[in-house]
């Protein structure tokens, strides 16, 4: 393998393992405020993508692309008041069949809405061919966007949970529930707002990454399943871990291609999903005291 | 107790009579088809249902073991071993007698693996994977263990999707028929296959094959095995307490529901001639697991009724292009509704919260 080959592979891997990372940070909101997994969470993604593909002709792009966020949210939202908030202490084998059930939901409403066609965003900045050269490597200007986005992401999203009122209430949540309840904290209302968080990150990202990955009515479920990976991997709750989590599988995808056949790309990041789960399934970057606290 | 079971299984086996009897006579023996698809379905989940309702644990990934069955017995009976013929492995599988030999359609020299053995060798590799598998599987709980049995699913559906021998996309066709009982004495032969002439033989073959799963699995939730199953649904630590060795019996039962759902992707197999990568995708896992929660998950007798009604008005078309989507909103709603399945729904005590408000 040449170093430019090499370089190449390493670029696909990351861009690819940020794209996981923001689909695992996704799992991990709706984790922290909850301890609900939501199997549908790679759906908020496509549904990102399809509605702002849907929207283009009608409004430029950064407009499109905003209220494609917005409706996600307000589907996130709406998933959450019907399906969710009014369970009274639901099983966690309940809670999963039901996120499964909403994700076939989310599936086929779309197949019946946009059908199987596979669609795209144009490139944000210049198109198909065009390249930035980084010393003897070429990528094209959307990585740097897909890059660009997810640290503001992460950024935002720690500065959020950090100094802002309602992010320090959702920590509070997450920390101790009945505490916050004690302290006057809706906790309904925040398990609300995280799904809601969850569905805009997820509706952004697939936004972004849909000018390379291309957007279907069934591209989500693999998404979830990546995602998931990430998120065991990098410790579930941990964002900084599920981004370096992210793009290792990333780059062990992509470097994968050159032993393997391209069939057999899904089943490395499910084997080691597998071997995480059995080995550490505290993930790499996760303290097993803490873990052992938690309900697996 | 014993007598109700008595009671179910009798009832059964007139009214699967009866079907028969009924298409006959009006001429629609055309259901019977449908019919005997939704048994093997059928018996792939009350096998889940022991392992989802009484042992508490899920999985989705069930059709994987259903394929590992379909997929091995096809390609074991429909691959021609002629040109490898000398090598050590095929000498051995015909010394012991196991192979067939015979010509094709195009009269050339055909040499395959027999039926009966591929079916052992298929229910016992999915025994074997069940049992390795099962070992760090239901070490885990909730998020955790239907993640990874999902991913066990996909792994199957992507080697069968991606390797030549499993047929890649198109699968396996032209599976030969399974014969169960060579003809003796003027009984004609017992043959899984999908000729029309056979159809009512098979009908009975398929749901013969569900009565006896399912008066076994009656047996096993009544016995003291039942019990601890259900002691570790309650409480875990609480029936560990109390000496149920939780591990060993999770993991038979994990084992026992896959073999159940690898025989009847064998018999499946057979009997439709031929099988594709769909049978092992996550949706059918799914479905499988949407049927157990309709029928009330720890109701054998529900997801019996339940499994076999919703599998056969799905294969009959009934729900056309909507058919993921029924499945999901039934999911969704006996979820939040009726988490104890549709069966359990009363009329009388929805009457009484009714009166009371």
């Amino acid at each position: 393998m040449t170093i430019d080959l090499f370089f190449q592979y390493l670029f696909a891997g990351v861009t690819y393992g940020i794209i996981y990372a923001i689909v695992a940070i996704g799992f991990n909101i709706i984790y922290n405020t909850t301890g609900i997994i939501n199997f549908a969470q790679g759906e908020f993604v496509m549904l990102g993508g399809m509605i702002s593909i849907s929207l283009l002709p009608f409004v430029p792009l950064p407009v499109a692309i905003a209220l494609a966020v917005l409706v996600t949210m307000l589907v996130g939202a709406a998933i959450e008041i019907i399906f969710i908030r009014w369970l009274d202490n639901p099983s966690v084998l309940r809670l999963i069949i039901i996120t499964i059930a909403l994700s076939i939901l989310i599936r086929e409403g779309s197949l019946h809405i946009w059908g199987e066609s596979i669609r795209s965003l144009p490139y944000f900045y210049g198109n198909e061919i065009s390249a930035i050269a980084i010393g003897s490597v070429r990528i094209s200007p959307q990585v740097l966007w897909v890059i660009g986005v997810c640290g503001i992401i992460v950024l935002g999203l720690s500065l959020f949970f950090k100094t802002a009122p309602l992010g320090r209430e959702m920590r509070a949540c997450s920390a101790n529930r009945t505490a916050a309840i004690l302290c006057g904290i809706n906790t309904r209302n925040m398990v609300t707002f995280s799904f809601m968080l969850s569905a805009a990150i997820g509706a952004l990202a697939g936004c972004v990454m849909s000018p390379i990955t291309y957007t279907q009515y069934d591209s989500g479920t693999p998404l979830a399943i990546k995602g998931f990976t990430v998120a065991i991997l990098g410790g579930l709750g941990n964002s900084m871990g599920a981004v370096a989590a992210g793009i290792l599988l990333g780059i062990l995808e992509a470097f994968s291609i050159s032993v393997l056949p391209l069939a057999y790309q899904d089943v490395i990041a499910i084997a080691i999903l597998l071997i995480i789960l059995f080995v550490r399934p505290h993930g790499l970057f996760g303290s097993s005291e803490a873990a052992g606290l938690k309900e697996f | 107790m014993k007598s109700s079971k008595f009671f179910g299984i009798t009832i059964l086996v007139v009214l699967v009579i009866g079907i028969q009897l009924v298409t006959k006579a009006t001429e629609t023996t055309y259901y019977l088809t449908q019919l005997t698809m939704s048994a093997y379905y059928g018996l792939v989940v009350i096998g889940l249902s022991v392992l989802m309702g009484y042992a508490g644990q899920i999985s989705i990934g069930h059709a994987g073991f259903f394929a590992i069955g379909g997929y091995l017995s096809a390609a074991l009976t429909t691959h021609n071993l002629i040109n490898i013929e000398t090598s050590s492995v095929v000498q051995f599988c015909k010394s012991i007698g196991i192979t067939i030999a015979g010509t094709d359609l195009y009269g050339e020299q055909l040499l395959v693996i027999a039926p009966w053995a591929a079916c052992i060798v298929a229910v016992l590799t999915a025994t074997v994977i069940a049992f390795v598998l099962g070992i760090p599987v239901l070490k885990l709980k909730g998020h955790y263990l239907a993640m990874a049995t999902l991913g066990f699913g996909i792994i199957i559906f992507r080697v069968g999707l991606a390797s030549e021998y499993f047929g890649e996309a198109d699968g396996i066709s032209e599976v030969p028929g399974f014969t169960l009982l060579p003809a003796i004495a003027g009984l004609p032969a017992l043959t899984v296959s999908g000729d029309f002439g056979n159809r009512a033989q098979n009908y009975y073959i398929a749901w013969g094959l569900l009565i006896i799963g399912m008066i076994l699995l009656l047996n096993l939730i009544d016995s003291r095995m039942g019990r601890a199953l259900r002691a570790i649904h309650g409480s875990e630590e609480a029936s560990a307490a109390v000496g149920v060795n939780t591990a060993s019996l999770k993991l038979s039962v994990f084992v026992l529901s896959a073999v159940y759902a690898a025989l009847a992707g064998v018999f499946l197999t057979h009997y439709n001639g031929g099988i594709g990568p769909h049978e092992a995708s996550v949706m059918k896992s799914v479905r499988y697991v949407a049927l157990v929660a309709v029928g009330g998950m720890a109701n054998l007798w529900g997801v019996l009724i339940m499994g076999v009604t919703l599998t056969f008005l799905s294969l009959r078309g009934v729900f056309g292009s909507y058919d993921d989507a029924v499945f999901g909103t039934i999911l969704i709603l006996v979820m939040l509704f009726a988490p104890d399945g549709i069966l359990s729904i009363r009329g009388k005590a929805i009457l009484t919260k009714l009166k009371k408000t």
